[in-house]
Order: C-alpha cells, then structure tokens, then sequence
C-alpha cells in the first residue's frame, strides 16, 4: 500500500489517480503514524520549498520521513517533492531540506553563457536521457516528460540516473539507495511516466513479498 | 530541448463539451473523458477546458469535469472561466486540474495572480489575455468578459504586470484572428513573447498546419492552442505534429 503525503501542498489528486489507472492501492495522509503503515511512500508538492518544509516539519512528517528511509522504506518525491529530499534551496532565501540526497536547488540563470535570455519556468515537454542504470528506468526507453519547475537540483552524477537539457543539465531523475525522486510529473508524462511509476511501485511490491 | 506544445481547447458548458459535434467516433462527443481521452491519443501535448457555463448552477458542475477527466488523463490540463478568487483556483486544483487560468477576474483585481502564485506557485497560473489591434492606442488593448468590454490595458504592459504579480504562462488570444482561420496573429504574439520571461501560448486563428510553425518560428510562442480546426476535423493534432517535425520544429 503506498502512503501519499499530504502536507496541503501539492496535486494529491493527479497522483493517487495515476496509481489507480496502474491498479495500485493508495491512501493519501498528513499523519506519520498512519503513513509508517505503507510499503512505500510518494511525497508529491508544487509551490515554494520553504512553505513546504515548514509544513512539513509542523506535522513532524520532515523526522518520520528520515527515519521512514533510514528503516529501509522506499520514498519518492515528485516535481517540488524531489527538491525537498536534498540539503538546501535557494529559493526565497536558504531554506533547510530533508538532507536525504546531496545537494543544493537553485535556479535557473534565465540567460545563457552568451546572455540570450531563455524562460523561466522551464514548462512543457523535454527528452531525457537515462545516465546510469536504476531499477526506476529498468526496461524503459528515455522519451519527452512533463516538466514544470523554475529551480533544480545541482547535485552529484551518481545521484543523477536521467536528465534533460535546458540551458543546463537538469537533473529528471535522481536516486540514493532507497530514495527516488522526480523532477518532472510522471503522472502528467504519458506512457512513459506511468512506466516509471509502475517501476516503482513494483520496487515496493518487492519489499513488500520480501 | 523543450518542445514545441500543442494544445486543444474545449468549451465546456454546464459540464459537457459543446462544440464537439464533428466527432463521430465517439459515443458521446459531449463527454469531457472521451474528447480529452481522444486528444491524450491524438498526441496533444496539454488541454485546455474553457467553462462557459452562464449560471452559477454550470459553473459548480466544472469541478466534477475536472476530477473525472483528472482522473482518465496523463498529460497536463488547464482550467478558465469563471475563476474569481483563490478558493475557486483551490477548489479546480484540489480537483485535479494542473493550471488554472485567469482572465476577468484577473485584470479586475490584479492582487488574485499574486494570491494564487503565491499560494500553488507560478506554474499553476495562466494569465489569458484578449487583445485587439486599437488604432489610437498604436497598439493591442486588453479586452475582458469575454472580449466584450475594453480596458484601459495595453496588451504588453499588461503581460508584464501579470509576469511580474507571478503568472507562470500568458494565454494569448487574438481576437482579430480569432475565427478567422487565417493564421495566428505573428506581430502580437512575438512582441508579447520578447517582452516576458515565461512561456506565451499564441491563440487565434490557426486555420493549417503551416499556421503552426509561423507561431512558433516567427511568433516565437511556446506554445499554440486552436479549437474548432481540432474539432471539425480540418486537419489533426497528429497531423500538425507530423509536418512541424517535418519542417524540422521540435515536437514530442
């Protein structure tokens, strides 16, 4: 059963349909004691890093989200979700993030090196190329993703499994051991992001056999 | 590289979608899954749901559209009309929709960008702007209620108010093109698309696959959105796909 943060940020709504057309059972919580409950967990969200985070810690969902993952459970985190698992963000000010994954989000320069002006956000469909081996992407062929985001995560290459180009390397898929995340919407990225869940929600079931 | 979106709009009134009469096929061109399910296989890259409902009873019936085709489709959607204060965006959110979009209420009360962006984020919010060439003003002018009473805005100061208060995407229509199947309005589009930092989406007149390519190349939208050629069958999502490509335009 995957648990769904609800931390009152975020299309809770797109996600636990998403799963529902792969005919996996969900629930959607804003309580660490229910959500320890599940085999596997999704933190969705869009909106500000900040705002988020301080939901997060007012329900104590940041410390049971450590410990969620340090007890082995799998985790991932979707578009603002994914930018929540690494150490720090830019956005509004510095703003402290779960330290799952290391890292820093920032945002996108807006210009490039020869300072022609490119849009911010970065909206709408881009390839990805998958980097390294992950079990997420097993099977899978990289293909055109939803994205919408102005910041992202400038991390290390062993923690990149895909990116996309816009202006810079984007990180689109990242992973540390049992925590994943999306900076894209797998639920919003047709065939290939429903893959992409499957894959993950069979990671689970995996454990949850084991 | 990002590609170049494509994106059907459908009218939708007291929760079924009107002007969806052409398409045979279905068992009930009225039905919102069925068209939006039609499109996601077309290849659109994103929909738009525009309610005309006149009543308050229609309106309300917009939230049961969204979360049924919320819950049929894997590519993104947007919602306008009729969205006048942050609990209705809340309400066609929570509902599932990805982006609201806002027009009327918008330029009547500017503070409902920043209340919106603020709150769901800049990519949630579309500004849709109707603009006219206005020969005094040299200029395109806003038009509201839709596209029935001038402003006092012109169409690029407005673009950049609306950027500045957090619109994440400008809507743009032409309302000279607009049913004109002409070919979008170039001039307009490109000058409100050098002129701001997010994505613009060119709307109005696409008549032909060629009408793409011009928004897009000498237009420089982001995006380009067209109804009742979709609609009545002139020419297909998949078919406009398959020439940009051809023309070496950056499609999915």
């Amino acid at each position: 059963m995957i648990g769904i943060v609800d931390y009152g940020m975020g299309n809770l709504f797109s996600v636990s349909k998403g799963l529902e057309r792969l005919g996996a059972e969900s629930f959607i919580s804003d309580d660490p004691k229910e959500l320890s409950k599940s085999t596997g967990i999704i933190l969705p969200g869009v909106g500000s890093f900040r705002d988020a985070m301080s939901l997060l810690e007012k329900q104590g969902l940041d410390d049971f989200l450590k410990e969620y993952v340090a007890g082995g459970g799998y985790l991932l985190g979707i578009c603002l979700g994914m930018q929540l698992l690494f150490d720090e963000s830019e956005e509004n000010g510095p703003a402290q993030g779960l330290s799952l994954i290391p890292g820093k989000i920032v945002r996108f320069k807006g210009e490039d090196v020869s300072g022609k002006g490119y849009k911010v956000p970065h909206m709408g469909w881009n390839r990805i190329e998958f980097k390294q081996t992950s079990p997420v992407t097993e099977g899978l062929e990289a293909e055109h993703v939803y994205f919408v985001h102005s910041y992202f995560a400038d991390t290390g290459d062993a923690y990149i499994m895909a990116s996309a180009t816009y202006d810079v390397e984007v990180p689109a898929i990242v992973a540390k051991g049992n925590v994943f995340g999306m900076q894209f919407h797998p639920e919003k990225s047709g065939q290939l992001g429903m893959s992409l869940l499957r894959n993950y929600l069979s990671l689970v079931e995996g454990k949850e056999k084991a | 590289m990002l590609t170049k979106r494509i994106i059907p709009c459908l009218d939708v009134k007291d929760g079924r979608v009107v002007k969806g009469i052409q398409f045979v096929s279905l068992r009930d061109a009225g039905d919102p899954v069925e068209l939006a399910t039609f499109y996601d296989q077309e290849g659109a890259d994103e929909l738009v749901f525009l309610d005309i409902s006149a009543s308050h009873e229609g309106r309300e019936t917009i939230v049961d559209v969204v979360q049924a085709v919320a819950g049929s489709l894997a590519i993104p959607f947007t919602v306008g009309g009729g969205i006048n204060s942050l609990a209705d965006m809340k309400k066609i959110l929570r509902a599932g929709a990805d982006k609201v979009s806002l027009n009327t209420a918008a330029v009547l009360r500017p503070e409902l960008i920043n209340e919106g962006s603020n709150y769901f984020g800049a990519q949630c919010i579309v500004v849709a702007i109707d603009a006219r060439y206005d020969e005094e003003l040299g200029s395109w002018r806003v038009y509201t209620h839709g596209g029935r009473k001038p402003t006092e805005w012109e169409v690029i100061d407005w673009a950049k108010e609306a950027v500045s208060r957090g619109a994440g995407e400008i809507l743009l229509t032409s309302m000279d093109c607009d049913g004109e199947k002409q070919g979008f309005n170039i001039a307009l589009t490109k000058a409100v698309s050098e002129a701001v930092s997010v994505p613009v989406i060119a709307s109005g007149g696409a008549g032909n696959a060629e009408h793409f390519q011009e928004a897009f190349e000498e237009g420089k939208a982001d995006a380009a959105l067209a109804a009742s050629i979709f609609h009545y069958k002139e020419t297909s999502v998949k078919e406009v796909k398959a020439f940009l490509k051809q023309q070496g335009v950056v499609v999915r």
